[in-house]
């Protein structure tokens, strides 16, 4: 199936990526279409985030090339003076914890546009209310905030600059179920209205299957399989199998007595 | 694809026509608040307000709101605002945008400078009440684990202790005896320079000898651990408390105090009397070189007088304050490391406060006791 290639929003082609004599991603390939969600599954420290900090340009790669908007993208400068076109939400919401929630919003606007203060604040209170959050919450310092909140504030920072690709490393890690579904739909939702591609990294099965468009399984460092979440199912891939079908994910499934 | 961003207004009777086009996205940010502040005063003039969005290409959120900025601020002033025209793709966007800044949060009620000021005053005198407090508790705190110790000598942290023994004190050597090495040195040279004059050279050594021994080699080791280790301390017991460890330590039964502040301090209280004597050394060691080079006198002559000028009395003077100004300096580390909140910032204002504080109190405590030692004699 060949798909032109401006459908992509993200194309990786045969990677590698290693640290000292240790490879963690071996001849990857992964294209990530426009307008879609993807989320990436594979073992702890089985480099989920290597991948996804490689193709931001955090960690320089040994061999292989990556396309992301149909740019190539390397570890420079021009590849960190072009990351306006992306946002991303850390795993630990990465907040910078000396400013305010507002100023942490601003802080990508501030850096790249020339806007007036009034038109910041407002935009930053947009973003703010489009995540769920109320215009008070604005003036909170990192530290005063809800695992839930910082979540939501690092995912507006993230969306600031109006980036066409998100990536999120594990959004729903550390929320509770009902926080987590309602983080979930928050991403649909934003996807919808904003027209995103989400590049998402996960290991909670409900995301997987609520708001993944695709799944991609990551084992051995390299894409074993990939496809909506039904196809995952079927999968014969023994590393997918356990994931998918381990006692773990069977406990999610209703009894069948 | 992107294109220029364009905002067209034509006006027909008291109607007026707005057509926004090419790309309204945040990349055009200084431009499009430009175009939408131009056009705004020919809002409040018409009756009836037409948006037609046939011609954006793009648009995102930093557009869709200074559009919807202009079309609130026609309906605000009573008029009619229609938008048409929009692409299907960009309904979801408007109308998300339609719900945000609806509620604009109440500015905080302005203060009186006067009354501000005051309520500062009254703060920073709440807050040093509360310094004293936090400073008063460690001590009893660590009373109170030295009195375990007592009880159970075994549960004393040897290894800890003797660690951080190597890292305060065997670590600080080089540059104590660099820095005392040359106060020693200038103290000489500026005292031969002007004793010169009235002819008294030889009381330079007087002047060394007293001076190091009793004040500024206790002083000068005393500031310096303090930067060195204090705020080391401080940093290290505040990103502990940031990653909740010092909470795991409690909950595992054992008692913070006795494991991580005790081998500290007891660490510097045994380290600072041991660089004092050192840095008092590199001091006379450093005036007797200028004496000899500068001064002209040599080294037997210096040794001499040296011998005579001080008593033991002085060299007991200035290394019975070490341990108390060590103990000040770790404590101070210690609470202040304990008060690190959750933020970055916090961290470095802590630290810094360590410092300072510390500092501050170790130069009152040498005045304290030279206030005693003048009234016992010593």
């Amino acid at each position: 199936m060949q798909e032109a290639a401006e459908s992509f929003a993200i194309r990786v082609r045969d990677l590698v990526v290693g640290f000292s004599h240790h490879v963690v991603i071996d001849h990857l390939a992964l294209d990530v279409r426009r307008g879609e969600i993807l989320g990436l599954v594979g073992a702890s420290g089985g480099g989920k985030s290597v991948l996804m900090r490689t193709i931001i340009g955090l960690i320089p790669r040994q061999g292989g090339e990556i396309e992301v908007m149909g740019s190539p993208i390397n570890h420079d400068r021009a590849t960190r003076a072009a990351a306006g076109r992306w946002g991303i939400l850390f795993q630990q919401g990465a907040l910078f914890s000396s400013l305010t929630v507002r100023q942490n919003i601003q802080f990508p606007l501030r850096e790249n546009l020339e806007l007036s203060d009034a038109l910041m604040d407002e935009i930053a209170t947009a973003k703010l209310e489009m995540v769920g959050l109320k215009a008070e919450d604005g003036d909170k310092f990192p530290s005063e905030l809800s695992g839930g909140m910082t979540k939501r504030v690092a995912l507006a920072r993230a969306l600031a600059l109006d980036p066409a690709i998100v990536f999120l490393d594990e959004p729903t890690s550390g929320l509770d179920p009902i926080a987590a579904g309602d983080f979930d739909a928050l991403i649909k939702t934003l996807q919808k209205t904003l027209g995103l591609t989400v590049f998402m990294v996960t290991h909670d099965l409900a995301s997987l299957n609520t708001v993944c468009d695709r799944v991609a399984a990551l084992a051995d460092g390299k894409i074993v399989a990939i496809g909506p979440m039904r196809e995952l199912l079927q999968s014969e891939h023994p590393w997918v199998r356990a994931y998918f079908h381990g006692k773990r994910s069977q406990m999610l499934q209703p009894k069948a007595s | 694809m992107a294109t220029a961003p364009l905002l067209t207004a034509t006006s027909s009777g008291d109607a007026l026509e707005l057509r926004p086009a090419g790309s309204w996205t945040a990349s055009n940010a200084a431009t499009l608040e430009r175009l939408s502040n131009d056009i705004a005063p020919q809002l409040d003039r018409a009756a009836a307000i037409k948006l037609d969005m046939a011609g954006v290409r793009e648009l995102d959120t930093l557009g869709a709101w200074l559009l919807e900025k202009l079309s609130r601020r026609a309906t605000s002033a009573g008029h009619r605002a229609d938008i048409v025209g929009i692409a299907d793709n960009y309904t979801g966007l408007i109308d998300e945008v339609r719900q945000v800044n609806r509620r604009t949060p109440a500015p905080a009620p302005a203060r009186n400078a006067v009354v501000a000021k005051l309520g500062d005053i009254g703060r920073a005198t709440i807050d040093a009440r509360e310094d004293v407090a936090a400073f008063l508790q460690m001590l009893g705190a660590l009373c109170i684990a030295i009195l375990g110790i007592l009880r159970r000598p075994r549960s004393l942290r040897l290894t800890s202790l003797t660690y951080q023994l190597y890292r305060v004190g065997w670590q600080a050597i080089p540059i104590v005896v660099l820095i005392t090495f040359l106060i020693g040195a200038i103290i000489a040279q500026q005292g031969i320079f002007h004793f010169r004059k009235f002819g008294a050279d030889s009381y330079v050594v007087d002047m060394v000898g007293i001076l190091v021994l009793r004040e500024l080699g206790v002083l000068i080791v005393a500031i310096m651990v303090a930067g060195r280790s204090g705020s080391a301390y401080t940093a290290e017991l505040g990103s502990m408390k940031m990653r909740e460890e010092i909470d795991a330590l409690s909950t595992m039964g054992l008692d913070p105090v006795e494991v991580l502040m005790l081998p500290r301090i007891l660490a510097l209280i045994c380290a600072l009397p041991i660089l004092s004597f050192i840095g008092a050394l590199a001091a006379l060691y450093g005036g007797g070189l200028v004496a000899w080079f500068y001064g002209g006198m040599g080294p037997a002559i210096f040794l001499a007088r040296l011998h005579e000028a001080v008593s033991v009395t002085h060299f007991e003077v200035g290394i019975i304050k070490a341990p108390f100004m060590a103990l000040v300096i770790g404590i101070v580390a210690c609470s202040e490391g304990l008060r690190v909140k959750g933020s970055a910032e916090s961290l470095g204002k802590q630290t810094t406060t360590s410092v300072v504080k510390s500092i501050f109190l170790v130069i009152v405590l040498d005045g304290l006791f030279a206030v005693f030692f003048a009234s016992i004699g010593m």
